[in-house]
């Protein structure tokens, strides 16, 4: 007797079932989350499971960085600082650095506007993620992809 | 104490919103480079920063290597009544530098 | 056969630019127009310039040394003559040179080593003094054999990878390495922040780092050689302005 693999049958109702479960995935809202286990990991660390938002945060990073060393981002979050819905502190994420977290700022009693501007590194072309807490506990979160480019020079470990 | 550099302007009016700028001179080695003769440069970074005025915290960051070397911060504080802006820096060996400069509120 | 004629005579064409190029260099373009705009705006900031750290550091030190002779903005316009020929040591000397023998001569300090915060920062201070002011080196005279030392460092093919300055800077100006532009490779802002240092160097510093990239062996920081290449690369940004301290990549 010829021997058969083990081939699953096409049938009709295979493919309505699929046809079924790719539609319903993609009427599924996308959850906001990091696309790297480590960045879920980082975040889990910092803000637990609680859910994140999108929005309330401006992230200005430049579409294009030279060299990864030194780009520099600005954060702005917009709601009020009076009330409960003050702007606590804001966490820099890349999702593709060695470590994800790439600093933590934190805005006290003392400041005048939820901003910050200061420079990053990004070890390749990744997407940079923010994620703000309000005075309330609420989490709000915003995304950005910044191309980093390998230029000749930065291939070479020399010792000058 | 390794270099810093801070701009506080010299007045403001009261409630306003001051721009502060600071930077301090630090490698901000992140423990990923590694020498000509392959040994990897160990971790040296500058861990803290906080900036504080009139018995207040403006601006905390816990900083990691992905902070650009010599990192540099920019935020603003509300003007309340004239003295001192504290700035001070720490780094993973406990070293503390501090800078300060005066602010006149009218 | 036929051939030969119109190839010598592009050949004699391109060595007689060689020659007549003496007089007046190519247009110089500055690296800063090869910055990204977030450089570039980087480098005119004046607090945000991490190289201004550095600047810094040589103020202090020129208040605590070279002010006892020096007034105060004395500096104007230095940087922009340097390497220049120097009568008592019978050579040219460039910037740092000057300021060791300074040091040494006047106030019987010890020399500075190259590429320590105090050397460049004394370097980037009196450099930073002659910003905006357009170089102006001499090449005649007493000058011209280094001058001619420096051309020919210029075109010489070096290293493993067998290219000379020029096939890259002077040939190549707007093509690509990988994801970088070529630029012309000017030095009208040294000593710079390199963001691939992510800390102050200076030209000599530049010089050999070139010159490991092409696997070719480098020579001392300081050396004469670098002196001599360092003129010649100051004649070539005639037309631009000293830009201390310059971000670039």
């Amino acid at each position: 007797m010829t021997e058969t693999r083990d081939i699953p049958e096409l049938t009709r109702r295979g493919v309505l079932a699929g046809l079924g479960g790719t539609l319903l995935l993609a009427a599924m809202p996308v959850p906001v989350r990091a696309d790297q286990p480590l960045v879920e990991e980082a975040i889990r660390t910092l803000f637990l499971d609680k859910p994140r938002a999108e929005g309330k945060i401006t992230l200005t990073l430049p579409p294009l960085a030279e060299t990864g060393n030194n780009v520099p981002i600005k954060v702005v979050v917009d709601s009020p600082m009076d009330g409960p819905q003050r702007p606590k502190r804001a966490v820099i994420l890349a999702v593709l650095n060695p470590r994800a977290v790439v600093g933590e700022m934190i805005w006290g009693p003392g400041a005048a506007k939820a901003e910050f501007s200061t420079n990053m590194r990004l070890s390749g072309t990744q997407d940079v993620i923010v994620i703000a807490e309000l005075a309330d506990g609420t989490l709000w979160q915003t995304q950005t992809r910044v191309t980093v480019t390998v230029g000749a020079c930065d291939t070479l470990s020399i010792r000058y | 104490m390794p270099n810093t550099r801070i701009k506080v302007p010299a007045t403001a009016k009261a409630g306003e919103a001051v721009p502060i700028r600071a930077i301090i001179q630090h490698p901000m080695e992140n423990g990923y480079r590694v020498t000509s003769q392959g040994s990897p440069v160990p971790v040296d970074i500058v861990t803290d920063f906080v900036c504080t005025y009139d018995g207040n915290e403006v601006f905390r960051v816990k900083l990691e290597p992905g902070i650009s070397a010599n990192p540099y911060f920019e935020f603003y504080l509300t003007a309340t009544k004239s003295g001192p802006v504290e700035f001070w820096w720490r780094d993973q060996h406990g070293e503390e530098t501090t800078a300060s400069a005066h602010l006149e509120v009218t | 056969m036929r051939l030969f004629a119109p190839l010598i005579a592009i050949a004699a064409a391109f060595g007689a630019a060689t020659v007549l190029g003496e007089t007046t260099p190519p247009a110089a373009i500055s690296g800063y127009d090869f910055l990204t705009p977030e450089n570039q705006a980087l480098q005119d900031d004046e607090f945000a310039n991490p190289g201004m750290l550095w600047v810094e550091t040589g103020a202090r030190l020129w208040g605590e040394s070279c002010a006892s002779c020096h007034a105060e903005g004395s500096m104007a316009g230095v940087a922009a003559r340097y390497p220049q020929w120097d009568e008592r040591l019978g050579r040219v000397i460039n910037l740092e040179q000057r300021i060791n023998n300074e040091r040494q001569t006047r106030l019987g300090l010890e020399p500075l080593v190259y590429e320590s915060e105090e050397l460049l920062g004394l370097t980037a201070f009196i450099s930073n003094q002659s910003r905006g002011m357009p170089i102006d080196v001499k090449i005649d005279g007493p000058a011209a054999g280094s001058f001619a030392r420096g051309r020919d460092f210029f075109y010489a093919r070096r290293g493993q990878l067998n290219l000379s300055c020029a096939n890259c800077h002077e040939q190549h100006v707007g093509d690509h390495l990988r994801a970088e532009t070529i630029s012309q490779g000017q030095t009208n802002g040294f000593p710079i922040y390199r963001a691939l240092w992510q800390e102050m160097g200076s030209t000599h510093r530049m010089f050999a780092w070139c010159n490991v990239a092409v696997r070719a062996e480098p020579y001392e920081l300081g050396s004469q050689e670098y002196v001599d290449l360092e003129l010649f690369q100051r004649w070539r940004s005639t037309g631009l302005t000293i830009e201390t301290p310059a971000i670039r990549r």
